[in-house]
């Protein structure tokens, strides 16, 4: 075991990728020589040399497109999108082609393609910066959407994805590179050494895709929530003194409706808090499920917490940023006697 | 001999601890590229894409037929606005330092790209600037103060706060809103130009984007639509030679040049020097010339360095040579300028000096007056209101209850 925050250890999934499979490449802009504009692939080109760790030009169609090309002849890309807010270029060959290859040829084709990117706020980046745009891939018949939210689950979750056969976007909550981070910009910075999940093992595992994680047990309401919003979602409900039950989804497809659903008819309440924008997010997919599966169950409507449906504002990150207090609102509301 | 395949990896010419290297940087004498006819076809002036147009020699001459003879007057006033760009972006670089604002990007050691090229134009041509271009600005006349505001994102942001810094527009100054997505403008401004000719008007469309940007489909799309429809368009490639830590090469600079992605569309491919203000106001006026007169698009590739790091984000000693640009073989194009207008005896390092003190001054007195507006820390904020107003025309329900929810969450 290691103290690593989670670039190292998504640079270590990445290595151990790397050394157990020659076919592993990786390929983005910045990510060779320079070893990526935070860091994550940092040493890697030293290590396993230039015709697998490939600085590309700024094309993210380019990028995703010859990501594919490859993958259908043996190898295992892993493609970086410098921010979530620069994979529109490459959308339509991830939408349109990456996704469907194994479908559209009955099984002749597939492409194990893994699109890393960097992704949410917190850290000033403004609009095109700071989005958060995984409902965009969720949507995507034929894609698996992981975001992580701490390193240990980013080690296992990576090399998982890497070594599944089908393509995965993969999202890294940039504000938790370097530490977890509860929604509150003005306490001073807290390093992932102080986090158990900041304990990484150095060798190879894999955390399954598909699988919930329940972070907080509780009996009195559940939050389901992913990235950056489970340490705002914990620090919230410790602010209240409610018993939450928190639920990390890690990857948002497939999702796992077990997990959440038998949370929610456990506890009969639910908020559901994302950084995304509100309407089309990840989070109403959610809420469908548990009106299909717990509608019965439920003691109240069920909570959206998410960011606002405008373009992520410079000036108004925290007025934006759904923090600590709109998750108290939502949870206030959703505990209200019936 | 090894005759299966293999993967070409460019090469950056030196990295940290390397001694700098600019032997790939192909140089023409000045004065030495022939100047055609605006109305020459693309096929006939095929060598003014590898050719690097140039006017002022080491000594500053001009020299040549790409020579504007502007009168002194101009050229100072290109000197003032070239070193006006250069103290903003200086004093703005340790604002940021400092913790005043959240971002910068310097031009430095460009200045000539963007003055030169803008004072080139006229007025009623509209500009679609990349992130680096604050020399347009700050030649159509943008007050420094509302150029501040706006990196301040304060109460007199043009953009409202929702823009990181240096993201600036000005519809009165024809200036496009600047994206930070690459190279989105450049079929913009082809689309402008095209609605241009449509109207029937005599007013062009000019976009820059950095090379490294040129290995975006956009790019590609505004050579293809600027060529079938002769847009009258001048798509500028900035050449600096590195994209944050990519080398040029990496965007497809060392099998031709990026002018010469021009004649493969058919449209006229030009290198300058990017560093010789007369060379870009000189190629920037044949350009126009020819969309004006119905001759169509011009790519123009403005041969330059990036002096100084990407952004404040950013730290070159990471991936290139120390102090590089100070071997840069195009020299500054401040120093140029100057030197030329000295030989001509127009100027002396004493007018320079006091020059430089009126601009410092106008900076300091600026960033007073801006600061009085607002700053990310103190007093007086913007309305977090203002967050929902423009997503739309009109605010729509959804967006009106969203600002209720944030009152209250405020309250």
């Amino acid at each position: 075991m290691a103290q690593m925050n989670m670039i190292q250890a998504l640079n270590s999934a990445m290595d151990i990728a790397m050394g157990r499979d020659p076919a592993v490449v990786l390929m983005g802009e910045d990510i060779g020589y320079f070893g990526g504009v935070f860091r994550v692939t940092d040493g890697l080109q030293r290590k396993y040399g230039e015709h697998r760790v490939i600085d590309s030009p700024i094309a993210e169609g380019g990028i995703v497109a010859t990501a594919i090309g490859m993958a259908v002849n043996g190898l295992r890309p892993v493609a970086e999108i410098q921010f979530a807010d620069y994979i529109y270029p490459g959308y339509d060959q991830i939408v349109s082609e990456l996704a469907r290859l194994r479908y559209r040829s009955a099984g002749a084709f597939c492409a194990p393609v893994t699109i890393r990117t960097p992704c949410g706020g917190g850290i000033r980046g403004g609009q095109t910066h700071s989005q958060s745009p995984e409902a965009l891939f969720t949507h995507v018949a034929g894609l698996k959407v992981v975001m992580p939210s701490n390193p240990f689950d980013a080690k296992g979750l990576l090399i998982a994805a890497i070594e599944d056969d089908d393509p995965v976007v993969f999202f890294e909550p940039k504000r938790l590179y370097n530490g977890p981070f509860d929604g509150d910009p003005h306490k001073p910075a807290v390093p992932w050494s102080t986090h158990p999940k900041g304990e990484v093992p150095d060798g190879h595992y894999t955390v399954p895709l598909g699988r919930a994680e329940i972070v907080r047990a509780g009996s009195a309401v559940t939050i389901v929530t992913y990235g950056t919003m489970v340490y705002v979602a914990a620090a919230a409900a410790a602010n209240l003194g409610v018993d939450a039950e928190i639920i990390d989804l890690r990857t948002l497809a497939p999702l796992d409706t077990d997990a959440i659903c038998t949370s929610v008819k456990k506890t009969g309440r639910c908020v559901v808090a994302h950084e995304a924008t509100r309407m089309s997010g990840f989070g109403a997919e959610i809420l469908s499920v548990l009106q299909e599966e717990c509608f019965y169950d439920l003691e109240a409507p069920i909570q959206r917490v998410t960011g606002w449906d405008t373009p992520y504002p410079h000036a108004f990150e925290w007025e934006y940023f759904p923090g600590q207090k709109r998750v108290e609102l939502a949870l206030r509301a959703v505990m209200e006697p019936a | 001999m090894n005759k299966r395949s293999r993967l070409h990896i460019p090469r950056a010419p030196a990295r940290p601890g390397e001694k700098p290297d600019f032997r790939y940087v192909q140089l023409s004498p000045a004065g030495a590229v022939a100047r055609p006819d605006v109305n020459a076809r693309a096929r006939e002036i095929e060598h003014l894409a590898t050719d690097l147009v140039r006017v002022l020699d080491d000594d500053g001459r001009a020299l040549g037929p790409w020579d504007p003879h502007l009168d002194a007057a101009e050229l100072q006033v290109g000197l003032r606005h070239m070193l006006l760009t250069r103290i903003y972006d200086d004093r703005m670089q340790r604002t940021q330092r400092a913790g005043k604002i959240t971002f910068y990007m310097r031009s430095l050691g460009e200045e000539a790209v963007s003055v030169a090229a803008c004072m080139a134009l006229k007025p009623g041509d509209m500009l679609f600037p990349s992130y680096r271009n604050q020399g347009l600005h700050i030649t159509r006349g943008l007050s420094l103060v509302d150029m501040m505001c706006q990196l301040l994102s304060n109460t007199r942001d043009m953009c409202k706060g929702r823009q990181l810094p240096v993201m600036y527009h000005s519809r009165a100054a024809n200036i496009f809103t600047i994206s930070g997505n690459l190279a989105t403008q450049l079929p913009q401004a082809v689309g402008w130009a095209m609605a241009a000719a449509i109207k029937g008007e005599d007013h062009l469309a000019a976009g820059w984007l950095g090379e490294g940007s040129t290995a975006e489909a956009d790019f590609h799309y505004a050579l293809l639509f600027a060529s079938v429809y002769q847009a009258p368009a001048i798509l500028n490639v900035v050449n600096n030679q590195w994209a944050i830590s990519t080398f040029q090469g990496f965007a497809g600079g060392e099998q031709r040049s990026f002018a010469a992605r021009g004649p493969g569309y058919g449209i006229p491919g030009v290198r300058v020097d990017g560093n010789d203000f007369l060379a870009v106001y000189a190629v920037t006026r044949w350009a126009a010339e020819r969309a004006r007169t119905g001759a169509g698009p011009t790519l123009i590739e403005h041969v330059t360095y990036r002096a100084a790091a990407h952004s404040t984000s950013d730290d070159p000693s990471r991936y290139r040579a120390k102090d590089d640009h100070l071997h840069w073989p195009l020299g500054d194009p401040v120093e140029r300028l100057k030197r030329h207008l000295i030989r001509l005896g127009e100027w002396s390092e004493e007018r320079h000096q006091a020059l430089t003190a009126e601009l410092e001054a106008l900076v300091a007195a600026s960033w007073k007056e801006a600061v009085t507006h607002g700053t990310l820390t103190e007093g007086p904020n913007l309305d977090p209101d203002l967050m929902f107003e423009d997503v739309f025309e009109e605010m729509p329900p959804h967006l009106i209850k969203q600002r209720a929810a944030l009152r209250k969450e405020r309250s």
